[in-house]
């Protein structure tokens, strides 16, 4: 099994994709997509990627639902600041969060999460110290920008991948 | 109606996806740092590919599917190529 | 617009109303990319186009093509899971380029 299907998730990812590229569930599309999804993993296990291993599926599902909503309401957050008529007034400037998270896969989650939602955005990361910088266009107060990232989004990637 | 609705709907669509390339190509020309004009590239393309998007709803083919998506791979390697060459200076070290 | 005389109303309705959501969102975001005074506030902007822009303009058309074609036609969550996942990528790496430029 992990000789021959070092990555299984992403040997189903790749049928999945094939069959979506393809627009079609027939026998042939999905035999080349079975090929892909066993020929593909091989080459990357040459590349020796460290494992991404996720558990929780419940947990994975809230963290979507919050970060669905997050992504809306600052979408509407920034939509009314850069309508607002006359001259712009923000606070825009750097936060620094303290971070307990170590998990290189859930960092990378973290940070896709952070700079997809609008309004924030990963600057960089002391990963000796933990201490991550990111800029929020709108801070309003430091303290609940750090509880919000900490409580809402490290607590469940903490769950996820540690 | 609603079909002569969803018709302008789209031709609407079409001008403001216009409007938005136009202003994303207005900073681009400005600039007024480099990393101004990437960003604005990264911005121009992603009008672009919704653009061909409503061209497809417009045309009932899913060719431009395609084209969209081929919009966004390559939009992303230019973007992060340019990032990479402002970083550095160089491309491939 | 030839075969689209027989489809339902709330179908071309809400297609309708979702392609001029995503459209409306996307020049949002590029007239912050105008209004907003320095580059890190600028960067905020485009992602509003890359987020919600796009995903309200790939519902439309999933929607649209499904109806037309009478099955599901979902090929457009892959522009949709490709810019989830390049879009942080690219204005990272933009980030940390004017950081590392204005040091």
């Amino acid at each position: 099994m992990t000789r021959w299907l070092p990555y299984p998730r992403l040997s189903v990812a790749l049928l999945a994709l094939w069959l979506l590229l393809n627009q079609s569930v027939g026998a042939s599309h999905i035999a080349l997509g079975v090929v892909l999804g066993f020929l593909a993993p091989l080459v990357m296990a040459n590349l020796e990627v460290p494992r991404a291993g996720w558990r929780r599926p419940g947990a994975v599902v809230r963290l979507a639902g919050w970060v669905f909503a997050d992504i809306v309401r600052s979408n509407i957050a920034v939509a009314k600041i850069i309508l607002r008529p006359g001259p712009l007034c923000h606070t825009s400037g750097f936060v620094t969060i303290p971070l307990e998270l170590r998990s290189p896969n859930g960092l990378a989650a973290l940070a896709c999460i952070i700079t997809a939602t609008p309004g924030t955005i990963w600057v960089r990361l002391d990963s000796a110290e933990g201490l991550l910088v990111i800029h929020v266009l709108d801070v309003i107060d430091e303290n609940t920008w750090i509880q919000t990232i900490k409580n809402r989004y490290e607590r469940l990637l903490m769950e996820i991948f540690e | 109606m609603s079909v002569s609705i969803l018709g302008w709907s789209i031709t609407i669509s079409q001008v403001v996806l216009a409007l938005a390339m136009a202003c994303a190509a207005f900073r681009m020309l400005r600039g007024p740092r480099a990393q101004d004009r990437v960003l604005a590239l990264d911005a121009l393309y992603v009008g672009g590919m919704l653009l061909v998007l409503t061209f497809g709803i417009r045309t009932g083919s899913t060719l431009y599917f395609d084209a969209a998506l081929l919009i966004a791979l390559l939009g992303f390697a230019g973007t992060a190529a340019f990032a990479k060459f402002l970083m550095r200076g160089e491309v491939i070290e | 617009m030839m075969q689209t005389a027989a489809m339902p109303d709330w179908v071309a309705l809400l297609t309708a109303a979702l392609l001029l959501l995503g459209a409306s969102i996307t020049l949002i975001g590029s007239v912050g990319l105008l209004r907003l005074r320095n580059f890190y506030s600028r960067v905020h902007a485009p992602t509003l186009g890359s987020t919600l822009g796009t995903g309200a303009t790939l519902a439309a058309s999933i929607l649209w093509f499904s109806v037309l074609q009478t099955r599901p036609v979902i090929h457009e969550v892959l522009i949709a899971v490709f810019m989830t996942v390049t879009t942080p990528v690219t204005l990272m790496l933009l980030v940390r380029a004017a950081f590392f430029r204005d040091r």
